[in-house]
């Protein structure tokens, strides 16, 4: 794409009689085979690819479970069972959708993370982080209401109470959240009639998701991949096109994460979720602690960290309105990353303050999602405002304050420099690819 | 984490029957339950047909007098990876069970006519006939309503489920969890509702002084709240094994758990034979992989 010409040429009559007319190949081409790639990109880099397997084999597996699935609330439980007992591999097709979930859940919280430690999403990439927020966004819609598709009793109260949050939109205009959520719901509770909609919304969202994805990777092949240098590519010996090198390189990273994957799949496909979905959803019966999917847990966390009062702050009526503010804020507030963060050194490398910061931000991720787990009350409430604190001053106060007091480590001229040494630099492009049959010379 | 709570919960909810409810769902912990070494736990072990067959029959004898197996067909029990009883048996078994199966009336004057809300017959009648092999495991009961009349305002849930409808509470300090959960994901720990039900049913104890059990109420230390309505299902002597195995309450309580985890699951032995294939052929493949990798990149340095 822009910054990179084709050299694709088409050796086939049928080749060129397309090329003249749909050039499909030669932008696959140019954006997947010749495109070029750092040469210096470490295996963090295979999560993109690895999360668009994981998106294809969702709505692959997602697909055939909706043929065989009931999304009425009668039959929505029993379709499922039908599917685990009775449908032909239904049990290795549910397995693998719903690990798949939280397999895809992994990837792009490491994907996200990656991106956070070597600075992804400075200049001139903020577009393409902004889309990949959406993307969470609405990949964590999708996730939501799929979990309520098997109508168990944590899909049946997690959807309740998530809906719910809307509620609180009446503290700022009396009736609005009330309306809100009975516009959701389609009545005056969760009901089938809430399913059968989520149902619809589910095999909605992927498509959408899909098209932003398209735009994510439109805008990565504009700016370019990133690397753990964080330097851009001055010369063209610092990059390497992407088949076979990267291409090579991600199908290693792909098959390694697919062994996790089917580990979970194939030996522990409940183990991530909840016994308590095992049981038919059932309107008069609360469980005692309404958890959500692990990769919800620390968003949980913030939500629930505001009661009554907040590290001692009163809250008063307010405490559910800015629950819900704070977790929707969690999520957004990673879009503004490329003007909180004034550092202009993109890889937390060569940022030796930052970099311990970054990594107290991974711990306190962790600990609010245990915290969410955990019943919400005494020394957890405290725990979980203080991770709060931790998780919205990592953005508010870190990135702009130590962005601008760090003395960054000596960055190396060039990614040759820092691959190759001294003699990188020095020697430009030269001698280094002598040999090499493949030199990586497209431009 | 929270399904031992909300069954006990859903039941006192639902029969009105233990004083401090909140109680029981609330903070108090239910003793720590140990666990037990399955033949199918795990990420190797498979379901032995001697203990299902075992299993079954305890089922048969005891607990169907209450419990029914509804997600579960009679063929079910002849398929493989189950008890793999002879089909003729199954269909013998099968035309014996004592809960039939209502079907809409076609023809005939036995049939027993339904009544609309007003208690007048509204036109509609089914008759009962014996199960196929194609039919549900029923219990005794038509339904919810029907058990709760029979059973003092309890309802004895359906078992098909209960062993993945029921888990292990821990509650370790938070430096050891993560430990703790790389361990089961290491050895593919699955077996908490096994454990759980496994304690359950040998956990009837006399309780202790300074608690006082309600009336038609059971002391059980695996429960939570601690008093369920559930009288001791099974005692050393009760079921007469035709395989020599020892009649005791262990080994019933084991049998019957691991034919319900079987229930739960049909397919775990399917499911772990090519689980094996599949890590087997993805451990190949990425070494290969790697090795091209190695290959393509060798005289770039990188």
């Amino acid at each position: 794409m822009s910054g990179h010409t084709s050299s694709y040429e088409p050796t086939s009559r049928w080749g060129k009689w397309w090329d003249e007319r749909l050039p499909i190949a030669r932008l696959m081409h140019g954006s997947f085979v010749a495109f070029p790639t750092p040469r210096n990109l470490n295996y963090l880099w295979t999560f993109g690819g690895i999360l668009m397997f994981c998106l294809v084999a969702q709505i692959v597996t997602g697909v055939i479970l909706a043929m065989h699935y009931n999304s009425s609330d009668v039959a929505a439980f029993n379709s499922i069972e039908h599917i685990r007992r009775d449908v032909n591999y239904g049990w290795m097709l549910r397995n693998m959708h719903s690990v798949g979930a939280s397999m895809f859940f992994v990837a792009v919280y490491i994907h996200i993370f990656r991106g956070l430690y070597y600075g992804s999403y400075k200049a001139p990439r903020e577009v393409l982080w902004i889309l990949g927020v959406t993307i969470l966004l609405v990949m964590m819609a999708t996730a939501f209401l799929g979990y309520t598709l098997p109508w168990g009793q944590m899909s049946f109260w997690g959807v309740t109470v998530i809906t719910n949050l809307f509620s609180a939109l009446d503290t700022v205009y009396s009736g609005l959240g009330t309306g809100v959520v009975e516009w959701l719901w389609g009545g005056y509770s969760v009901s089938g009639v809430t399913l059968n909609r989520f149902f619809s919304l589910h095999y909605l969202l992927p498509f959408v998701l899909t098209g932003i994805v398209i735009l994510h990777v439109w805008a990565l092949h504009v700016a370019g991949q990133n690397n753990p240098t964080g330097l851009d590519i001055k010369e063209p010996s610092e990059s390497v096109p992407m088949h076979p090198y990267a291409t090579s390189k991600d199908v290693v990273g792909l098959f390694a994460f697919l062994i996790v994957f089917a580990w979970f799949a194939f030996f522990l496909p409940d183990y991530l979720g909840h016994a308590d979905n095992y049981i038919e959803a059932n309107p008069l019966v609360t469980p005692p602690h309404i958890v959500p999917e692990w990769y919800f847990l620390p968003f949980y966390a913030i939500l629930r960290a505001f009661t009554g009062s907040f590290l001692g702050i009163p809250l008063g009526s307010y405490a559910k309105l800015l629950g819900v503010v704070a977790m929707f804020s969690s999520v957004i507030i990673l879009a503004f990353a490329p003007w909180l963060d004034t550092s202009r050194v993109r890889s937390s490398k060569y940022r030796p303050v930052f970099k311990w910061f970054f990594w107290l931000f991974a711990f306190t991720c962790v600990a609010l999602g245990y915290l969410g787990a955990k019943p919400a009350e005494g020394i957890y409430t405290v725990l979980s405002q203080i991770f709060t604190v931790l998780y919205f001053a990592h953005f508010l106060i870190i990135m702009p304050y130590v962005g601008l007091r760090e003395t960054p480590k000596k960055l190396p001229r060039s990614i040759n420099e820092a691959v190759l040494g001294d003699a990188g630099s020095r020697g430009g492009s030269g001698g280094m690819f002598a040999g090499a049959p493949a030199a990586p010379e497209t431009r | 984490m929270i399904n031992r709570h909300t069954f006990a919960l859903a039941a006192a909810v639902a029969a009105g029957l233990v004083p401090g409810v909140t109680m029981a769902a609330g903070s108090s912990h239910g003793p720590e339950i140990e666990r037990q070494t399955w033949i199918f736990g795990g990420v190797g072990g498979t379901f032995d047909k001697a203990q299902l067959q075992r299993g079954f029959q305890v089922y048969k004898e005891v607990c169907s007098a209450c419990h029914g197996l509804k997600r579960l067909s009679f063929r079910n029990l002849v398929q493989p990876g189950g008890p793999e009883f002879p089909e003729d048996a199954v269909k013998a078994l099968a035309g014996e069970w004592p809960n039939q199966i209502p079907e809409m009336n076609d023809a005939g004057d036995t049939a027993i006519a339904t009544k609309g809300k007003d208690g007048k017959p509204n036109g509609f009648s089914y008759v009962m006939r014996a199960p196929k092999l194609s039919d549900p495991i029923l219990g005794p009961y038509a339904n919810d309503r029907a058990a709760r009349a029979a059973q003092n305002g309890a309802l004895p849930p359906d078992l098909t489920l209960i062993a993945k409808a029921r888990s292990l509470e821990r509650d370790p300090k938070w430096f050891v969890h993560p430990f703790l959960m790389l361990g089961d994901i290491v050895r593919g720990y699955q077996e908490g509702g096994a454990d759980y039900t496994h304690a359950l049913l040998t956990g009837y104890v006399e309780a202790p002084a300074d608690v006082k059990v309600n009336d038609g109420m059971y002391y059980n230390t695996a429960y939570p709240g601690r008093q369920l309505a559930m009288p001791p299902p099974l005692a050393d002597g009760a079921v007469t094994y035709q395989d020599g195995t020892e009649p005791k309450l262990e080994n019933y309580s084991k049998d019957v758990t691991a034919f319900l985890s079987w229930a739960a699951d049909p397919t775990l032995n399917q499911r772990k034979r090519i689980g094996w294939q599949v890590i087997l052929y993805l451990l190949v493949t990425t070494a290969l992989l790697y090795l091209g990798k190695q290959r393509i990149w060798a005289k770039i340095k990188h």
